[in-house]
């Protein structure tokens, strides 16, 4: 067990490109913390680093109470799952848990308890004396796990374990990562791309964008209050609706005179966009409707705006009688409205 | 393309036996020769059935060889040509292994340049070579030894060259997660590389003894002590003999000689096929 703790951390490749560019982060012991963003944003060149499989270039890297930037991946006590397992194709299921443990020059009876402890939780002993080749993807990505599990790292470093699983296979370990984390209290560090994910696993979220931190906090906080135009767009399906200023205020009158100094632009997630009117105040918009997606427990209206044609979607609960091609009015209250300055991308009024 | 046309079928497999029967009828003739009497041979036309003195023939060709020629023992000379093979095999697949292995997996510099310095050598046979290859091994004093049969022909271009090829389809992530379970280079090359490339390494060993069991002009060279003659030579020696070659006995010993490649084929081929249905990266 062991907190994680990256100082200035930056990377850049030959040819001047910078993968990440300087960022500080306290992971505390025990805890899930998941970094999330689009390809490119350096979520796994950090992981990479932090693992020891990629240079540090600038800054410092703690694990536990260690400086780890010179340490060789082994030294560092961690373990990692990697996209494609990565398992080793010649060994069995149980060699390849056994595999790290040998290296560091365990007792073979202690390999022993450690391996048929690991694949117990994993509920993979049966599959224990077979060949990687012969598992399903599902149970590749258990073995994979398992030797993880096997170490006892101080940290689990996860990098995109669940992508190559079809969608109910990737629920399900979704779960099960969680109630393992859970039980074992291993502080984790977790690369995804998929904000669902990143949503349902994370104790935190660190969403990254071009190398950067763009916010860190709890999914809820970020879900809630979005620090940035990149990050309201990014987290949430379907993405966030952005609107301008100045076409809602001629829609909602008073509703938006209290919008701090600054805002441009406002945001408005799917489901705060009401075909209903609420109590409360609101404002109105017309639009047309362009499609209507039935989701089952929930449906997607994509409409385009009356007045600037801006295509927006609302999402509802259930399936609300409309016509596709009918104009359609929606509602929206003031605390649907999230705040931000269209040139420096910020949220307002923070 | 699918089809059943019976004509079209019966012509294909007739053409097919033909090509084996052209192949095949040299070494049938070779292997009936062998088995035939002093001068039977020599009686003008070719037996096509076996004769009665394969037993003695072979024997004869075993432990003593032939009283005419300069060559020792069949034996002696199958023995000789076995290390050479055997030596060449080992030694080019350790060295184009370990140097595949440096030149994929570290990084240091002019590594680009010793690649195609190794590269460039697959264009310069031993043929192209054999007369400064032969001056080093002759200032090494290695004339008349079976390093000096070995050695210059260890160094191998085209499987360096080939696990080379084979070591970057390995994906990246075995060499991160080996890393991570605390296995330093060497380890990672015992324990995950090299199991991995059994079955180059079976295929490259069949190639590579044969190429090593059929050399002539080198063995030539630089061996003048029969002690060192090894059998494809040897043959040869036989038939140079001046006056009367006894065919029936030169048979036995180019039966002999087609042995051991031809085993090694059968033995490697299962193994080899076994390597391609079981491994899987």
């Amino acid at each position: 067990m062991a907190s994680i703790k990256l100082e200035g951390l930056r990377k850049t490749y030959p040819g001047n490109v910078q993968a990440v560019k300087g960022i500080d982060l306290d992971v505390a012991d025990g805890e899930f913390v998941v970094l999330v963003g689009p390809s490119g944003c350096g979520k796994s060149t950090l992981l990479r680093m932090v693992a020891g499989l990629e240079s540090v270039g600038e800054g410092t890297l703690h694990i536990g109470d260690r400086v780890v930037n010179d340490l060789e991946p082994a030294q560092r006590d961690i373990a990692m799952v990697f996209q494609n397992y990565a398992l080793y194709p010649h060994m069995t299921v149980f060699d390849n848990l056994a595999y790290g443990l040998k290296n560091r020059g365990h007792q073979r009876d202690e390999i022993e308890r450690r391996v048929q402890e690991a694949a117990k939780m994993l509920e993979i002993e049966e599959l224990l004396p077979r060949k990687p080749r012969q598992l399903s993807g599902g149970q590749r990505q258990r073995v994979a796990m398992g030797r993880a599990l096997v170490r006892e790292p101080a940290a689990f470093l996860f990098d995109e374990p669940l992508s190559n699983l079809d969608a109910k296979l990737r629920v399900q370990m979704r779960v099960e990562i969680k109630q393992l984390q859970r039980r074992l209290q291993t502080t984790s560090l977790y690369v995804t791309h998929d904000q669902l994910e990143a949503m349902t696993l994370g104790d935190r979220l660190v969403v990254l964008n071009g190398g950067r931190i763009e916010q860190v906090g709890t999914p809820m906080e970020i879900y809630l209050r979005p620090a940035s135009l990149f990050v309201a767009t990014f987290i949430g399906s379907p993405a966030m609706n952005l609107f301008p200023v100045d076409y809602l205020r001629e829609r909602g009158s008073g509703l938006l005179d209290d919008l701090p100094e600054g805002t441009d632009i406002v945001g408005i997630r799917p489901d705060d966009l009401h075909i209903q009117a609420p109590d409360k105040r609101h404002l109105i918009v017309e639009s047309t409707l362009e499609l209507f997606e039935a989701a089952g427990a929930e449906s997607h209206l994509y409409v385009r705006l009356e007045g600037n044609d801006q295509p927006t979607v609302i999402r509802t609960a259930g399936q609300p009688p409309v016509t596709e091609g009918e104009t359609l009015r929606f509602h929206v209250t003031r605390e649907a409205l999230h705040p931000f300055n269209r040139e420096s991308g910020r949220r307002m009024g923070v | 393309m699918v089809e059943h046309r019976p004509v079209g079928n019966l012509l294909t497999h007739v053409l097919l036996m033909l090509g084996v029967a052209m192949v095949l009828l040299p070494v049938y003739v070779a292997i009936i020769a062998s088995t035939q009497g002093p001068g039977e041979l020599m009686r003008g036309g070719l037996p096509l059935l076996p004769g009665g003195h394969a037993l003695e023939n072979y024997r004869l060709m075993w432990q003593s060889g032939l009283s005419s020629s300069s060559a020792p023992a069949a034996g002696k000379m199958l023995w000789n040509s076995l290390i050479m093979a055997l030596a060449i095999t080992v030694g080019k697949l350790a060295i184009s292994l370990l140097s595949a292995f440096a030149i994929v997996y570290f990084r240091f510099r002019f590594r680009l340049f010793f690649f195609w310095l190794i590269f460039i050598t697959l264009m310069l046979p031993v043929e192209v070579r054999i007369i400064p290859t032969f001056r080093v091994v002759a200032d090494l004093g290695m004339l008349n030894s079976f390093a000096g049969l070995s050695i210059p022909l260890i160094a191998s271009a085209t499987a360096t060259f080939l696990f080379r090829q084979f070591f970057m389809t390995v994906p990246e992530e075995m060499l991160e997660a080996a890393r991570v379970d605390g296995a330093g280079p060497m380890k990672f090359f015992r324990d995950i590389l090299l199991p991995l490339s059994i079955t180059n390494i079976a295929a490259l060993f069949v190639i590579m003894f044969i190429y090593g069991w059929n050399q002539y002009l080198w063995p030539l060279l630089i061996t003048t002590d029969p002690e060192y003659y090894t059998i494809v030579m040897g043959i040869q020696t036989m038939i140079n003999s001046e006056g009367y070659v006894p065919w029936h006995l030169v048979m036995a010993a180019v039966v002999m000689a087609t042995l051991p490649p031809v085993l090694v084929v059968l033995f490697m081929q299962r193994l080899f096929v076994k390597g391609l249905t079981e491994t899987e990266k």
